[in-house]
C-alpha cells in the first residue's frame, strides 16, 4: 500500500483516490445498482423527495428554455439531463450550508428556495444576481468559470476559522476542472482543510470542446490525489448517489475531515445554451443513447417498483408542476422596470461625488427625451 | 536605525512623536487593527512566519496566531478568491501580494469579483478586503519587481485605489482602508518603506477620500502620488531657488479622485504638473491632466505636463535612475509652463 508522510501525517495515497468504475446506488432499470461503495441508499421520503424536485425542476427547465423563445429571457443554459447532480446536491445541504452554483445551475438554485424570477433575474437582462445570497446562503450564478471554487474555499474557510458548523458546496463542470482557479482551490482546501465539497457535473462538453480535448487525466475524480483532497467518481443521473455522495462529503467537512472531490458523470441534453448548435460537434445517436438514461425516469422506476409512487401520485405531482410552470411564466411575463439611476447606486458602498454627477447627467437627459422642446 | 513600534506603543490611542519608517508604520497600523477587530484576517504569501519579505508583517503572526495572520500557498488568484469567501462570511481580509506584478494571476479575481460582487448583488455583499501590493521601483530589483500598476486598477469600477506617500500616512490610510466598507488597492511605494518620518500615528486626519495639500504655494500645483511625493517635495523646495513658488498635492486616493482639492488648487496656481513612474501613454496623469483641463481650461495660463516614466517595459537596477520621474525633470517641466517673459 502506498503512503505519503507529510506534515507529520501519514496518509494511504489509494485512499484518496476514487473508484474505477462510478458509483451507483439505482441503476439505469431502477433496480439497486451493484456499485454502491460506501454510499449509502437514502431514506424513502428523500427519495420521494428527490423525484419530486427532479420533475418540479424539470418543468422549470423546459419552461425556461420556452421563455427565451418569446424574448422573455436573454439566454437560457438548459441542465436537462443534469437533473439527478441539480437536486441531489442541494437536498443534500443542510440550512446552514451555502451554494455555489454556476450559470447552468438555475435548477439547483431554485431548489435550494430561490424564486424562480429572482433565479432568472440576470439571464432577463437585469444587472444583478436577482436574489439576496444572505437569504438563501447561495452564491451569485458564476459566469466566469471555476472562479466560484475560490470563493467557496475562502468562505469554508472562514466558517471553520469563527467555528461556525458549515459547509461550502461549489458546483462546476469538466471545462472548468482546466481553469487555474480550480487547482488553486483545491490546493488551498486540502492545505487548509477546509470545509468544502467540489461537485464536477461532468456533462461531456465544455461548450462543444469534448472531455478528450479537456484532459489526458484518467478521470477528474482522480484529479483530488494531487492536492490530498479524497474523491468519489459517481454515476450522475443517478439522484440517489449524488445525494448520498454530497451528504457524505458534507458529513466529513462538518467532522472537520476537510474537503470532497465528486466527479458525477451525466449529459447536458440540450446544447450550451438556446444560441449554440450542438448538431456541428456532437451525434444525435450519441443524445438518443443519454435520453435512455434519464434521471427522473430511472428513479420514477425505482419509486414504482417499491410502492414509493402510484399512478394518483404521479398525477399529481405532474398538476404541481404545471401549476408552478404557469406560476414562472406568469412572473416573467411581467415586464421588468429597471431603474437606469440605480446603476450607480451599488457600484461602493456610498456613491462617490463622479458618480452622482454622472447620474445626474443621466437623468438630465432621460428628462429632455421625454419633455422635448417646443 | 528603523525603529519598530512595540506592541504595547501601538495599542495606546495617543502615542508622542517619534522617528518611524514607513514599513514600521504600516506594520503598527496592522497590529492596531488585528487588536481593534477580531474580525481581521491577514494573510499572503510568506506573511506569517517570515514576517513578509518588506517585514511590514514582522512579529504579527506570533502576536495574534496563527488562526488571524497566516502563510498562504503561492497563488494569488487563491489569495483573493479566498479572501473573497471570508469577506462573505463576516471576515475582513488584508492580503498582501508580494509585488506588484507577482500580483496580475489575481487580476481576474479582482476586477470580476471583487470589485463587482456588490452591484452585481444590488448592494446585499459587502467585501471590505484590503489588498496591499508594494509597488513601484528605485531598490534596483530585477524585472517584474518594480511595476506601477496603478492604472490598471483605477480603470476598474468598485475598487478604491489609494497609495500613501508619508509614514504618517501609510498608517492613517491603511487603518482607514481597514475600516472601509469597499475593497481597497493598497499601493506601498517601496521605495519609501525605509524613509523616517518624526510622527505620531493616529488614524485621524484626511479621509481615505482626499487628497492633501503637502507644501503651500502659488505659482504651480504639482501633483504626485506614492513614492513621487517625497520626489515632488524635493523639487520644489529646487524651484524655490529658481522663483517658482510650487504647491504639492499628495493624491492619496487615485479612485476616486479629489476633483474639490485639485480643481481648487489648480484654478489658483493656473499651472499644473502631474508627475508619475508608471509609463505616461494611457497613464494614470492622462486622467488627471484630462479632467482638470475639463474643469479648469478658463483658468490655466499653460497646458498641464506629465513627467512620467518612459513607454519602456521597467528597466534593469543599473539604468532605472534614467528611467524615474527625477527632481531635473520635474524642474524642466516648470520652466516649459509659460511663464511670463517667455519667448518660447
Amino acid at each position: 500500500m502506498t503512503t505519503l508522510t507529510h506534515r507529520g501525517e501519514t496518509t494511504d495515497a489509494t485512499s484518496l483516490l476514487p473508484s474505477a468504475e462510478p458509483l451507483t446506488l439505482i441503476g439505469q432499470d431502477g433496480k439497486p445498482g451493484e456499485q454502491g461503495g460506501r454510499l449509502t441508499l437514502p431514506a424513502p421520503d428523500v427519495l420521494r423527495e428527490l423525484h419530486r424536485r427532479m420533475v418540479l425542476g424539470r418543468r422549470f427547465d423546459t419552461q425556461a428554455s420556452a421563455l427565451t423563445k418569446q424574448g422573455r429571457l436573454a439566454v437560457y443554459p438548459s441542465s436537462r439531463g443534469q437533473d439527478a447532480c441539480q437536486v441531489g446536491a442541494v437536498l443534500a445541504l443542510r440550512d446552514q450550508d451555502w451554494l455555489f452554483p454556476t450559470y447552468r445551475d438555475s435548477v439547483a438554485v431554485i431548489t435550494r428556495g430561490v424564486p424562480a424570477e429572482e433565479a432568472l433575474a440576470l439571464l432577463r437582462g437585469d444587472w444583478h444576481c436577482g436574489y439576496d445570497p444572505y437569504r438563501y446562503r447561495v452564491a451569485p450564478q458564476c459566469t466566469p468559470l471555476a472562479t466560484n471554487t475560490l470563493h467557496a474555499v475562502g468562505l469554508a474557510h472562514a466558517a471553520r476559522l469563527q467555528a461556525k458548523d458549515q459547509v461550502a458546496l461549489v458546483l462546476l463542470g469538466d471545462g472548468a476542472t482546466s481553469e487555474g482557479d480550480t487547482h488553486e482551490a483545491l490546493n488551498f482546501a486540502g492545505v487548509w482543510k477546509a470545509p468544502v465539497v467540489f461537485l464536477v457535473q461532468n456533462n461531456g462538453y465544455a461548450i462543444s470542446v469534448p472531455l478528450a480535448k479537456q484532459t489526458a487525466a484518467p478521470t477528474l475524480a482522480a484529479k483530488g490525489i494531487g492536492y490530498g483532497v479524497p474523491s468519489l467518481l459517481i454515476d450522475g443521473n443517478d439522484a440517489a448517489a449524488v445525494y448520498s455522495a454530497v451528504r457524505a462529503g458534507i458529513e466529513r467537512a462538518a467532522d472537520g475531515g476537510g474537503p470532497t472531490l465528486i466527479e458525477a458523470i451525466t449529459y447536458r441534453i440540450e446544447a450550451h445554451t438556446n444560441a449554440d448548435d450542438a448538431t456541428r460537434y456532437r451525434a444525435s445517436e450519441e443524445v438518443s443513447d443519454w435520453l435512455e438514461r434519464d434521471p427522473i425516469a430511472r428513479l420514477t422506476a425505482y419509486l414504482s417498483a417499491n410502492g414509493l409512487l402510484d399512478d394518483a401520485a404521479a398525477s399529481q405531482l405532474a398538476a404541481e408542476a404545471e401549476r408552478f410552470a404557469d406560476g414562472v411564466r406568469q412572473r416573467m411575463n411581467e415586464d421588468v422596470s429597471a431603474d437606469p439611476a440605480e446603476l450607480f447606486e451599488h457600484v461602493y458602498a456610498h456613491p462617490t461625488a463622479a458618480l452622482e454627477r454622472q447620474r445626474a447627467a443621466l437623468l438630465a437627459e432621460l428628462q429632455e427625451q421625454e419633455e422635448p422642446a417646443s | 536605525m528603523t525603529t519598530v513600534l512595540t506592541p504595547a506603543e501601538t495599542a495606546a490611542p495617543a502615542k508622542p512623536p517619534t522617528p518611524v519608517t514607513m514599513a514600521a508604520a504600516l506594520n503598527a497600523a496592522l497590529a492596531d487593527s488585528l487588536a481593534a477587530d477580531d474580525r481581521v484576517v491577514v494573510f499572503g504569501e510568506d506573511v506569517g512566519t517570515l514576517g513578509g519579505v518588506f517585514r511590514v508583517t514582522d512579529g504579527l503572526a506570533s502576536r495574534f496566531g496563527e488562526q488571524r495572520v497566516f502563510d498562504t500557498p503561492l497563488a494569488e488568484a487563491g489569495i483573493v478568491g479566498t479572501a473573497i469567501g471570508m469577506a462573505m462570511n463576516g471576515l475582513v481580509p488584508v492580503v498582501e501580494m508580494q509585488f506588484d506584478a507577482f500580483a496580475y494571476p489575481a487580476f481576474e479575481q479582482v476586477t470580476s469579483h471583487l470589485a463587482k460582487l456588490r452591484n452585481r448583488t444590488r448592494g446585499r455583499l459587502a467585501l471590505p478586503v484590503v489588498i496591499r501590493v508594494p509597488f513601484g521601483g528605485g531598490i534596483g530589483g530585477v524585472e517584474h519587481h518594480s511595476d506601477s500598476s496603478e492604472a490598471y486598477y483605477t480603470h476598474t469600477p468598485g475598487l478604491r485605489v489609494v497609495t500613501p506617500g508619508t509614514p504618517a500616512d501609510a498608517y492613517r490610510l491603511l487603518r482607514q482602508a481597514i475600516n472601509c466598507p469597499d475593497p481597497v488597492l493598497f499601493l506601498e511605494p517601496k521605495r519609501r518603506y525605509w524613509s523616517k518620518e518624526t510622527a505620531a500615528l493616529s488614524v485621524d486626519g484626511p479621509s481615505i477620500d482626499r487628497a492633501v495639500v503637502r507644501r503651500a504655494g502659488k505659482d504651480v500645483t504639482l501633483i504626485a502620488y506614492g513614492g513621487m511625493v517625497a520626489t515632488a517635495l524635493e523639487a520644489a523646495s529646487a524651484a524655490l531657488e529658481e522663483g517658482w513658488d510650487v504647491e504639492v498635492i499628495d493624491l492619496r486616493s487615485l479612485s476616486p479622485f479629489d476633483d474639490h482639492t485639485l480643481t481648487e488648487s489648480v484654478r489658483r496656481t493656473g499651472r499644473a504638473v502631474i508627475v508619475h513612474e508608471a509609463a505616461g501613454f494611457a497613464g494614470y496623469g492622462a486622467e488627471v491632466a484630462a479632467r482638470l483641463t475639463e474643469q479648469c481650461f478658463h483658468y490655466l495660463e499653460a497646458p498641464i505636463l506629465r513627467v512620467t516614466g518612459f513607454d519602456i517595459p521597467y528597466p534593469p537596477p543599473h539604468l532605472e535612475k534614467f528611467h524615474l520621474p527625477s527632481t531635473d525633470r520635474i524642474l524642466d517641466a516648470i520652466a516649459r509652463l509659460q511663464w511670463e517673459g517667455d519667448n518660447a
